[in-house]
């Protein structure tokens, strides 16, 4: 048997020597595979290289370093002083994105353990496969439920003028982001060795201790990086927040205000502004801005994760 | 690769002259103006296969700068033309010009059913929407004024995005040009979308082009100033001017326009373009 072996092996090593007598066809798809895994680099490059283009007139012109990061007037059509500030789309795009996390980060993370540990095997696919599906439903989708279902539900429930807030805003992102946090959070309790859980079983552990106690601290990487590609969502979407928020410029007072998204004004004025000019050129800047805050965001994911797992 | 392309520019210009005297109207102007012109065209498409039209945006000043210069046979505007352009393009081009109205952009004030409010002045509005307005509840609006189903009473102002045109001429209207409005309104992206919320929300109050208003929110009626009768935003009223918030819209030609021209613009008179003027929200000329 072990010489039977030993043949093939040699010969594959041989292969390779003969380079150039090797199948096209594999020498087309291993080129295919290597443009595909450069294509991310080049395409992320390649975004940079036109949002920068598309906003330098702008960011060597009317930009104001301390009006656009510190200032919370956004009147880019004033007839009076136009002004470029972006700290009041900050705070919404911030505040709907703290609120939604609030809501899915804790209803994911238990919906993760709970289809990982305490699900009946039979009915796990099942609920994958519905959790998943939320990630089916396109965001317009998503804005049109905000708009005519949760709107008149908030109204109602906590007598609030209209019930496009941050409040309805973050509950449509939380649902959007569940299906990530719930099968990234699920794969991460899953990758705990199951010698862990018969340890633990042994000590004479219950469900619940093995969960809180053994799980939460093993797979704590996993999860966290499940909350933050959840935050990476929801700081991104656009379609339905710009739906669901009421678009209203303002620093907000209540989870129940209006607000306005950086992401969403990119989509509602980039339409109709001219191309090329101050105004069009200023939403590139948004996008630059959104770029790096997102960029900050996987760098601080990635540290935390890695930093964590060294210890 | 090459010879790939050479083909296709081949391909290009055998399908344009194929269909013999192909002729493209160069129409350019008003952002307010550029959908209706381009449903327009699109309809004119189907009845004269021939001539095409190259409908633009870039605003009012965009379009008649193009007249001056002779690049548009037909330049859109929503104000009408001032006298040193008019002279501009007469010079330049040889010729007069002549002014289309095409029709009357009137926008409609208009709130909640259950709001008791029933008409406003100008003064009011721009109480309500300008920057230096201090009316934040309805009561500051007229005093003892309670909204009914409205939480403190409070005024949720609805806008549009604020590069529509219906935004900078409201504008315009209401505050007088010098004045930006309040900020923290619900700026939404369609005229549709302002009807829909208003009509959901009773402290709110929106405005819009008059064709989107529907039965779920009520117009006010709108007066110049405290001694002048208000008029509501109906065709009529429009017409006649005694609604204050409306305004013409314009085409421009410069000297005798080719034939191509001319019939575009005397089909825009018919009754089958002014179907398209008033379900694009403005109110038709006759």
């Amino acid at each position: 048997m072990d010489k039977v072996q030993v043949l093939p092996m040699t010969q594959a090593k041989a292969k390779p020597v003969r380079r150039n007598q090797r199948p096209w066809s594999e020498r087309i798809i291993e080129g295919l595979i290597k443009a595909g895994g450069m294509s991310g680099i080049i395409f992320v490059v390649g975004i940079l290289i036109f949002i920068l283009r598309e906003s330098a007139g702008f960011l060597f012109g009317k930009f104001d370093f301390m009006e656009f990061f510190a200032s919370g007037n956004w009147v880019p059509a004033s007839v009076e002083k136009i002004e470029y500030g972006t700290l009041a789309l900050l705070a919404g795009t911030m505040s709907v994105t703290i609120v939604s996390m609030v809501i899915a980060v804790p209803v994911g993370l238990a919906c993760a353990f709970y289809i990982s540990e305490f699900c009946p095997p039979r009915l796990r696919e099942t609920y994958k496969i519905l959790i998943e599906f939320l990630a089916a439903i396109p965001s317009v989708v998503w804005g049109f439920i905000a708009i005519v279902i949760i709107n008149p539900l908030l109204i109602d429930v906590f007598q609030i003028p209209s019930g496009l807030n941050i409040m309805n805003a973050a509950i449509i992102l939380a649902l959007m982001s569940l299906p990530l946090i719930v099968s990234i959070g699920e794969d991460a309790l899953r990758a705990v060795p199951e010698s862990y859980r018969e340890a633990a079983e042994a000590m004479g552990a219950t469900k619940w201790e093995i969960a809180t106690r053994v799980l939460l601290p093993a797979a704590k990487n996993g999860l966290m990086a499940a909350a933050l590609l959840g935050v990476g969502r929801a700081l991104g979407e656009t379609m339905a927040v710009l739906m669901a928020t009421g678009h209203s410029i303002r620093f907000p007072t209540s989870v129940f205000d209006p607000v306005r998204t950086l992401t969403a004004t990119i989509a509602a004025e980039l339409g109709e502004a001219p191309k090329g000019g101050d105004h069009y050129q200023s939403l590139f800047a948004i996008g630059l801005y959104l770029f790096i805050l997102s960029f900050v965001i996987n760098i601080l994911a990635d540290r935390l994760v890695r930093g964590k797992r060294l210890k | 690769m090459m010879r790939f392309a050479i083909l296709a520019v081949l391909l290009v210009v055998a399908s344009c002259s194929r269909s013999g005297n192909h002729v493209v109207i160069q129409n350019k102007g008003s952002d307010t103006l550029v959908n209706l012109a381009q449903a327009w065209a699109e309809e004119y498409k189907v009845i004269n296969a021939n001539v095409g039209i190259a409908v633009s945006g870039g605003g009012s000043g965009t379009g008649i700068a193009a007249l001056i210069n002779g690049t548009v046979d037909i330049a859109n505007s929503s104000r009408a033309i001032h006298e040193k352009e008019k002279v501009d393009a007469e010079k330049n081009n040889n010729g007069k010009v002549t002014e289309h109205i095409v029709g009357l952009d009137a926008l409609a004030v208009f709130v909640h059913p259950a709001n008791p409010i029933t008409e406003l002045t100008l003064e009011e509005i721009g109480c309500i929407y300008g920057k230096s307005g201090k009316c934040e509840t309805w009561g500051d609006v007229r005093p003892g004024t309670v909204v009914p189903g409205c939480q403190d009473n409070k005024i949720i102002r609805v806008s549009r995005q604020s590069n529509s045109g219906t935004y900078e001429y409201f504008r315009e209207a209401v505050l007088g040009g010098e004045q930006d409005f309040k900020q923290g309104s619900m700026d939404l992206n369609g005229s549709r979308e302002g009807v829909d919320m208003v009509g959901k929300t009773p402290c709110a109050i929106g405005y819009t082009g008059m064709g989107y208003v529907s039965k779920e929110v009520k117009s006010l009626c709108v007066a110049k100033d405290k001694s002048t009768t208000c008029a509501l935003p109906n065709m009529e009223n429009a017409l006649s001017k005694a609604y204050p918030i409306s305004r013409e819209l314009f085409m421009y030609t410069v000297g005798t326009p080719k034939p191509e021209v001319q019939a575009f613009l005397d089909w825009i008179k018919t009754d089958a373009a002014k179907t398209i003027t008033k379900n694009s929200g403005f109110v038709p000329v006759q």
